[in-house]
């Protein structure tokens, strides 16, 4: 090969370094697609098995016959009460915790205790949860196995990632706003009401919509502390969407998806199908709900 | 001004003197609940395990032994090594699996893939990572065990090697999402003049982007132990009830986690099963305590700044 020829043309270090190049990429395209592609064919397994069940009736309907036969209303409730009440539980204190750690805490030691406390809580064990809250909300305060303990363990659980994403939205709201405000002569919590939270509130509420999927969908926390096999409840009627009380046991969709899964004998199997495509399908609405909110807010955000 | 604005105005200064101090006391306490809630935790998990780990329960047996007969008439055996076995090797192969997926699926995100691919695969992931555990199990159980018995030909689907995958993929989200934050740490200078210098992306990747990202991609793998060693009903569902020691991959086992979740409703409140679960949880607690406060300070370094 000529001199001339050899400046413009990649010699063999520069040809193999693209040859890697080359496969380097297509392994990290495949492994990428190894991890994202069996999750959709399951996802169109489940919903093919589930296919026969799913109706209108499939959702109002109670279990019926041992849970062999019927919908999944009582578990749909009592999955939503739990939810709802863990997040009123859960989201003043955690979004109080986040407004805390970003505007008030000071670099010390005890600011470093919180962070490393929230980080634990966070990797805690889901039946470590439930073994807290065997001890304290069923036995020690006398709760029993019930919406209230149940709502009371999910709550500390949900807890950690709350405070962490409003932390997060909270340091996103520039400095500038703050010294502006401090200077028209607001004092810290006026600030903090008028100019941070509304600037923050939609990733705080992302964070607490995220929260809902994954109390939603958390068995371990609630298997002792207020889940049961079976509730019967009104079929239909006013009575049917208040079926449980805070001292009452409760069915849930996660423990109920178990139950019929591994426990019950003579179960169709579409309709533990059915169970597992309807719980799917509420956490990743809650999910895409909360991404669309984002998106949307990153997207009007003023600075 | 007007006697009604002067009233206003009186009331919110009256406001400002007790109120505010209220409600910043109110927001002081919230942020140091976290503190109280972990040590609450400790507390009540070791409290109803003490009389049990100071008094009856031999600790040498219950690390050492492979016999787990907690509700044996005769004598109650509470060895937790097949058990620490079982955990283990479902975690290690899900680990196998998920660390070197996980790294892949980071760099390939952060740094081989546009701007829109990014964004839909951070979706995708984020969906991924919102699948709850019951539903992975559920998964593990119906799905991959028939493919299991067809492929290996092992008697059961329900095993180590399904509990390894359905732990992988569960465990994927948390290591590539950690992952790429540690990559994406990096100083784009440190990209520029490797480029400068005729560096391809792969040449890049392996020899200045890993290196300098080490301590967040191994924080990244911990927390994905963390997660692996803590999942409860998804290891329940599939990785079988056989308390023993594995001989391979196809071997059926019981890990801690699901040992607590099976039995603690069947245990006598306050009776001797029912407080060595309660040792077994503390255990659990300080393992995974160990690996977050491990994955912290690799991120954090001891005062609380990130390392650079």
């Amino acid at each position: 090969m000529s001199l001339e020829a050899g400046l413009f043309t990649a010699g063999p270090i520069e040809r193999r370094k693209r040859r890697v190049e080359r496969v380097a990429h297509v392994i990290l395209l495949l492994t990428t697609a190894a991890l994202i592609l069996p999750l959709f064919a399951i996802v169109i397994y489940l919903v093919v098995k589930a296919w026969p069940v799913l109706s209108w009736s499939f959702l109002v309907e109670n279990p019926q016959h041992y849970m062999t036969a019927g919908g999944i209303w009582a578990p749909l409730v009592g999955t939503f009460y739990v939810v709802v009440l863990s997040l009123a539980i859960a989201a003043p204190i955690g979004v109080l915790a986040g407004v805390y750690l970003n505007e008030y805490a000071r670099e010390n030691w005890l600011t470093r205790l919180v962070n490393l406390a929230v980080v634990n809580l966070a990797g805690v064990p889901s039946i470590v949860h439930a073994l807290f809250g065997v001890g304290v909300f069923v036995m020690m305060a006398g709760f029993g196995r019930s919406v209230a303990a149940a709502s009371c363990t999910l709550a500390i659980m949900t807890l950690p990632v709350i405070i962490t994403s409003t932390r997060e939205a909270l340091a996103a709201v520039p400095f500038a706003f703050r010294e502006a405000c401090w200077n028209m002569g607001a004092s810290r919590w006026q600030t903090i009401r008028t100019i941070v939270l509304p600037n923050a509130i939609g990733g705080i509420l992302t964070g607490v919509i995220l929260q809902v999927s994954r109390a939603a969908g958390e068995t371990a926390p609630i298997l002792f502390t207020g889940a049961v096999f079976y509730v019967a409840v009104p079929d239909s009627g006013l009575a049917s969407f208040f079926p449980y009380g805070l001292r009452d046991p409760f069915m849930a969709l996660s423990y109920h998806l178990f139950t019929i899964a591994t426990q019950v004998t003579g179960v169709s199997e579409a309709l533990a199908y059915g169970t597992a495509v309807v719980l799917i399908a509420l956490v990743v609405t809650v999910n895409l709900v909360s991404i669309v909110l984002r998106v949307r807010l990153r997207s009007r955000r003023k600075w | 001004m007007t006697p009604s604005l002067d009233r206003r105005a009186g009331l919110s200064r009256r406001f400002s003197r007790l109120g505010e101090p209220a409600v910043e006391w109110a927001i002081r306490l919230c942020g140091w609940s976290a503190i109280f809630f972990v040590f609450a935790i400790f507390f009540f998990v070791f409290r109803e395990a003490a009389p049990v780990l100071f008094g009856e329960l031999d600790l040498e047996e219950f690390f050492t032994s492979v016999n787990w007969r907690p509700d044996s008439t005769i004598r109650p055996q509470f060895g937790i090594l097949a058990l620490l076995a079982g955990t283990a090797s479902v975690t290690a192969l899900a680990m196998a699996i998920s660390v070197p997926a996980g790294f892949g699926a980071a760099i390939f995100i952060s740094e081989f893939c546009g701007p829109k691919a990014r964004e839909a695969l951070k979706i995708v992931i984020e969906l991924l990572a919102a699948i709850p555990s019951v539903v992975w199990g559920f998964i593990g159980y119906m799905v991959l065990n028939p493919v299991i018995i067809w492929t290996t030909g092992a008697p059961i689907g329900i095993n180590i090697l399904n509990g390894g995958i359905i732990l992988a993929l569960m465990s994927v989200p948390v290591i590539m999402s950690v992952g790429e934050d540690a990559l994406k740490a990096v100083p784009d200078a440190y990209r520029e003049a490797a480029l400068a210098l005729g560096a391809s992306r792969w040449q890049l990747t392996t020899r200045v982007l890993l290196p300098a990202a080490k301590n967040g991609l191994l924080a990244a793998a911990l927390l994905g132990v963390g997660r692996a060693v803590g999942e409860t009903m998804a290891v329940l569902m599939a990785t079988g009830h056989s308390v023993q020691i594995p001989h391979g991959v196809l071997d059926p086992v019981r890990t801690l986690t699901a040992t607590i979740a099976a039995e603690l409703g069947e245990t006598v409140v306050g009776g001797t099963h029912y407080r060595v679960l309660f040792v077994i949880g503390g255990l659990l607690m300080v393992m995974s305590l160990l690996v977050n406060l491990t994955a912290d300070l690799i991120v954090n370094g001891v005062r609380g700044r990130p390392n650079t």
